[in-house]
């Protein structure tokens, strides 16, 4: 019998390589989860068939291109698509023996914090299906949680890994920007998408990232990895913490998210971290302005690909081109690809360049340099993930300002291309809470140690109260 | 700075090829007035002298040979073409721009 609820992918490999359970029973008993939950969590939106051999399996957001494999962004633009090629990170995941289990929702271009945004209908939260399960990458974190899949890849442009991570209970990194190859992946915001893994535990986490991490010759922004160690427990001596006020202070931080974390910084203490307070003063109130005029500004251009011309939909008899152009992005994309399209080109128009896009850039920098100088006295930083549980679905849908707000603590080292690492902390009113650990670049190894640690000592159960 | 006239979402609209119905033009007139608004927010920094950053790495040129290696066929690269006419994409006639 095999517990896809607990059965965390190191463990899946033991059985595997003791010849416990054979591949076809173990993808076999992922399908059967799947046909038994997913009616209710709607997790996947394309469920793949045992395509055989020993690996484990892995469950792929709907982002990220697979050949022969429907990928639609959770867009009704492109429904039908069928990849000709794989991105680089399921390449990679091939060379290591990885089976697909199918395609995961994600709100509409992973523009969202709850997956109401997917074309195809949202996703819900296994800990409470009336909530969501964060997003973008909410069907990611909710098929893990929901033992659905034993891991999987999440993409992360303002927090669409850790979010999630953080209101399905499980571990999700952000990695820093150019350690994942981006080729292959519908684009978003280019100078901001992260590829990254979604676990049930710290070392899944790292030993998937080591599986997609590393320079491609397809996507020039990449850069070489120093090697990751998957973390065996060493406790926290001698590691500096940072604890920013302005990210555990905030208003919008519910008091239940709060004591949970405040908490897990009280453990870093007493497994030997040296803690201390910083500031970063304006990363987060002029973080989500400056994100939200440079993603939307990055995405006006990457959407422009969506012309009905060479793939994915196209609007019925259009009377000339420029119809075709117009009708088809219209009938395609639904509000917030537009939202952020029409935000994006605004800023990047005429006149308004310069005090919109070119003044956010700037504010690129001043978070960048403050998160710099944080790291001069500090190894890591710790912030909540989220300021707030799972939120009820339809909760914050009719305001778009509100559902932005979702991301307020995740954002500012996203700008920085700083790496982060969502590990659960508590529980409040029953729902996850999750611990945002924040690194320089390149500093994913100290993120899992941390992670690791914290894992042990706080002895979080990942699975749902609901379905133990 | 923070409005958005009717006639400013259209000329951004039609920048971007979206044809826009009645009813979503009302709607996102007023959700794009109050997202241009907060985010004008970073108009209150006084940033003359700080560079801008447009990637978050500092990276530089990657060169490649210039080598002939296999590429996509053509009836992959047609694969997902909504209209085709033999080995080319297949579009309606212009119309003004």
């Amino acid at each position: 019998m095999i517990d896809t609820l607990r059965l965390t992918a190191e463990g899946a490999k033991g059985l595997l390589d003791r010849k416990e359970v054979s591949g076809a029973e173990l993808f076999a008993a992922y399908l059967e989860a799947i046909g038994e939950r997913d009616p209710e969590l709607h997790c996947y939106l394309h469920v793949c068939e045992d395509p055989g051999g020993e690996g484990i399996p892995i469950a792929i957001k709907d982002v990220i291109g697979t050949k022969g494999i429907p990928t639609t962004a959770g867009s009704k633009i492109l429904e039908g698509y069928v990849p000709v090629y794989d991105a680089t990170v399921v390449a990679r995941c091939k060379e290591h023996g990885l089976r697909i289990l199918g395609k995961t929702n994600t709100d509409e271009f992973a523009m969202g914090s709850s997956t109401e945004n997917s074309a195809y209908g949202p996703s819900h939260n296994p800990w409470d299906p009336s909530r969501v399960p964060g997003g973008s990458g909410g069907g990611s974190a909710a098929a893990v949680s929901g033992g659905l899949a034993p891991w999987a890849l999440g993409s992360d442009t303002g927090g669409s890994i850790k979010q999630p991570s953080s209101l399905c209970g499980n571990v999700g990194l952000r990695p820093t920007y150019g350690t994942v190859s981006r080729y292959g992946v519908v684009a978003f915001a280019s100078s901001l998408d992260q590829v990254g893994p979604v676990a049930k535990n710290v070392r899944d986490c790292a030993f998937l990232y080591s599986v997609i991490a590393g320079r491609d010759a397809c996507d020039t922004t990449t850069v070489d990895v120093p090697e990751i160690v998957l973390p065996q427990g060493d406790g926290l001596k001698g590691l500096r913490v940072g604890v920013p006020r302005e990210l555990n202070d905030h208003p919008a931080i519910e008091p239940g998210v709060r004591e949970a974390v405040q908490r897990a910084i009280e453990l870093c203490r007493e497994l030997g971290a040296e803690v201390g307070e910083c500031s970063l003063p304006r990363s987060v109130d002029f973080g989500l302005p400056c994100y939200y005029l440079v993603a939307p500004a990055e995405a006006s251009s990457n959407l422009a690909r969506y012309d009905g011309v060479r793939f994915g939909y196209r609007t019925p008899h259009p009377a000339d081109r420029l119809d075709m152009y117009k009708r088809t992005r219209d009938e395609g994309f639904g509000d917030e690809p537009k939202r952020r399209i029409l935000v994006g080109t605004y800023a990047l128009s005429a006149g308004y360049y310069d005090a919109y896009y070119g003044q956010a850039q700037k504010v690129r920098t001043v978070i960048a340099r403050e998160h710099a100088d944080a790291f001069v006295r500090f190894d890591v930083l710790v912030t909540p993930t989220s300021p707030t549980v799972a939120f009820e679905l339809g909760g914050r849908t009719a305001d778009p300002l509100a559902m932005y707000a979702s991301d307020l603590l995740t954002i500012p080292s996203c700008m920085a291309g700083l790496p982060g690492l969502n590990v659960p902390c508590g529980l409040s009113e029953g729902l996850p809470v999750g611990l945002q650990v924040i690194g320089p670049q390149f500093s994913e190894n100290a993120l899992f140690r941390v992670g690791h640690a914290l894992e042990q000592a706080i002895g979080f159960d990942g699975v749902p109260e609901r379905l133990r | 700075m923070a409005e958005i006239t009717r006639e400013q979402l259209l000329h951004v609209a039609h920048l971007a090829r979206l044809e826009l119905r009645e009813d979503e033009l009302e709607r996102l007139e007023a959700q794009l007035g109050d997202i241009i608004a907060a985010v004008s927010k970073v108009s209150e920094l006084d940033l003359s002298d700080v560079p801008a950053t447009s990637h978050p790495l500092d990276v530089v040129n990657v060169w490649a040979e210039d080598e002939p290696r296999p590429c996509l066929p053509v009836e992959e690269a047609l694969a997902n073409a909504p209209e085709r006419d033999g080995n080319y994409f297949r579009v309606p006639p212009g119309g003004a721009s």
